[in-house]
Formats: structure tokens, C-alpha cells, sequence
């Protein structure tokens, strides 16, 4: 359950954007996760709930982006999605494993909506 | 690659915010490890002099027991210290102590991970100046200790061959994001029906540029190439 921890971030990395902008609260959290950042999207949903209370997030809907994973083939010089739900970063074309993910680890925060 | 959510028609105002009707929005772009990011980043400047590895496993994969045999071998020639992550007990750092290495135990109570800002207490306990290589032994975890850079040199993965052929597959950004694979209890392997090939052609698939060593932390056998690792990646970053 490391999604309490990532919880807490995104609530505290919110709270201080939402205050450098003078926001009374905070109605939305927008964060983009990847597909091989090892987030369980749920986990992070049941976590938000009890990292917001007491915060200006204390009402805020969390809205995640699911991000795929891309990959660098360095057999044939080509990016591609990786197309297995496991996160298996294997070229489709060689069917060469790669060593090398351009995408999908993200886990920020986008944007929000204050009031 | 998915677009963006866009809940509502939105206009970009002149000082960066963006007005919506009723809400505005704020663009933060910021990553949820920043925090953890920059205190990694206070910790590796911190280690500038001493090559630092962060291990991870299973628990039971035999983390400490490649530690304390690490700490026994190296002893002679090198100065060593053990961070160890558990949830409770300070058993681990007992017996790192015991095998004649400084050892400061990092109780997470229920966090499953360590994350910089533990170790950088940590630290505070241990004279840096004085050593060579410091070793972080992460809890006992496959998934959660992967997203936290910790501030280490290595990242290295230990896996044993009780554990299944396919665990790399199962849980691969943990072995993904390992600079080295090590497989351990090599001792047992025949008894437990360990199929060599398939493990390693789970590891290639997963984590192609890894180093890879075999061996028994209980033996001693196969601990010749791992030790020379680690005495060839401290001189290269000491250049």
C-alpha cells in the first residue's frame, strides 16, 4: 500500500499550488498515472480518501489519466507502445526485449480545479 | 497516448491560470516523488565518496544473509555499513553487526518501503567520510520499494530459486529498474526443481541490460563475481 504515501503528495503538492493561486478550495485533482509506474489505480482512489480529510481537498474528486507504456527498440530504432498488460517491454517488430521505457512511469499531478 | 482529461471549455488567462466557469484551474505539472526526488538528490551528494546500493527482494530471498556474507568478505579490504529497512525488529541489524559491519535499523512500523527522507536520517547515525561502500537493505517488498530513489549508486535485486521462475514477469518494474540481478540460494536449487533457463530468459525479457550473478549467499559459491562488482563500480565512481 504505497498509494497512501503517493496520496499524501498529491493532496500536499495541490494544497500548495491551490495556495499560491489564493484558492478557497480545492474541487478536483487531475493526476496522470503510467502504466508501468506500479500504481494501483484503486489503491490510490481508496488512499485519497483519507489523505484528503482535513485538507482543502477535503470535498475534491480525484481524476485519473491512465498513461500507456512506450518503449525504444534499439534493434530496429523504433518507439512503440507495449501492448501487454503485464508491462513486458518487447518489441513487436524483432521481438527484441527493451531495456530502455520512454513513457509510462508518470505519476503527477496535471492540473487542478479551486474555487 | 490519451489526451488529457478536458472536464469543461476551458480559456487561458493572461497570468497562467485558466478561467472556467464556476472553477479555475491550476496547472501544477509536478511529479508525486518531487518531495522524495530532491531529498534522494540531498542524499547522493551526500554519498559523493562512498558507492551506495539499495537491495530489494522478497521477503525471505535471503537479503541479509548475502549481507552479512558481503560484510564478512569485504571486511578486510573495505569499510562497510548496512542500512536495514523492516517493519519491526532489529533482528537484521543484529546480525549485519554481528558479521562486523556498523548497522542502523530503520523501523517502517507499516510503511512496505523506505523512502529518502528515512535514509537520510538514517545516515546521521553513520560517519560517511569513513566509508566505502554503504548498503541500504529495503524492506522486504517487490512492489512498493520500486518507485523510491533513495539516492543510491545501484539498484540491485535479489531473487531466489525457491521463489518461482516467473517472478521477474510478475513483478516487473522491480527487476526493470535493477542495475544488477542477483539470484541466490543456488545450494538448493536442484532439491527445489529450480529451472535455470526459464528464470533467465523471465529476467532477459524483463530487464535486458541487467548484470546478472548466480549464487549462495550460504556457501560462499559464485561470490567471487558479485564482490568484484562491487569493489569495480566503487573505484569507477571514485574514477
Amino acid at each position: 500500500m504505497h498509494e497512501f504515501s503517493l496520496a499524501v503528495s498529491m493532496v500536499e503538492l495541490a494544497q500548495a499550488a491551490a495556495r499560491r493561486e489564493g484558492a478557497e478550495r480545492i474541487e478536483a485533482i487531475h493526476v496522470e498515472i503510467g502504466a508501468l509506474s506500479g500504481v494501483v489505480p484503486e489503491a490510490l482512489e481508496f488512499a485519497f480518501l483519507g489523505a484528503r480529510e482535513g485538507t482543502m481537498a477535503a470535498a475534491a474528486r480525484l481524476e485519473i489519466t491512465y498513461r500507456q507504456g512506450v518503449a525504444f527498440c534499439d534493434a530496429c530504432q523504433t518507439e512503440f507502445v507495449i501492448d501487454n498488460r503485464f508491462g513486458i517491454a518487447v518489441c513487436p517488430t524483432c521481438e527484441v526485449p527493451s531495456a530502455e521505457l520512454r513513457e509510462g512511469r508518470e505519476m503527477h499531478v496535471s492540473h487542478l480545479e479551486v474555487a | 497516448m490519451a489526451d488529457p482529461i478536458v472536464t469543461r471549455d476551458v480559456r487561458v488567462s493572461a497570468h497562467g491560470t485558466t478561467e472556467v466557469t464556476g472553477a479555475r484551474i491550476v496547472q501544477v505539472q509536478r511529479s508525486l516523488m518531487a518531495h522524495n526526488d530532491a531529498v534522494a538528490a540531498t542524499n547522493r551528494e551526500a554519498f559523493a565518496h562512498c558507492l551506495v546500493i539499495n537491495v530489494v527482494s522478497s521477503p525471505g530471498s535471503g537479503k541479509t544473509a548475502l549481507l552479512e556474507r558481503t560484510v564478512r568478505e569485504l571486511g578486510g579490504e573495505l569499510q562497510l555499513a548496512v542500512i536495514v529497512g523492516d517493519l519491526e525488529t532489529d533482528n537484521d541489524a543484529l546480525r549485519i553487526h554481528a558479521a562486523g559491519a556498523p548497522s542502523v535499523q530503520i523501523v517502517t512500523g507499516t510503511v512496505c518501503h523506505l523512502e529518502a527522507e528515512m535514509v537520510a536520517r538514517a545516515v546521521e547515525r553513520l560517519d560517511l567520510t569513513s566509508l566505502d561502500v554503504l548498503v541500504i537493505e529495503n524492506v522486504g517488498n517487490l512492489v512498493c520499494p520500486a518507485a523510491w530513489d533513495l539516492g543510491e549508486d545501484l539498484r540491485i535485486t535479489l531473487l531466489s530459486v525457491t521463489e518461482g521462475e516467473d517472478k521477474p514477469l510478475k513483478y516487473p518494474r522491480i527487476f526493470r529498474e535493477a542495475h544488477a540481478v542477483v539470484i541466490n540460494k543456488l545450494d538448493i536449487a536442484e532439491a527445489v526443481g529450480y529451472d535455470r533457463a526459464r528464470a533467465l530468459d523471465n529476467l532477459r525479457q524483463v530487464t535486458p541490460a541487467a548484470q546478472l550473478f548466480e549464487l549462495s549467499a550460504r556457501t560462499g559459491e559464485g561470490m567471487g563475481s558479485w564482490l568484484g562488482f562491487l569493489r569495480e563500480r566503487l573505484s569507477s565512481k571514485r574514477g
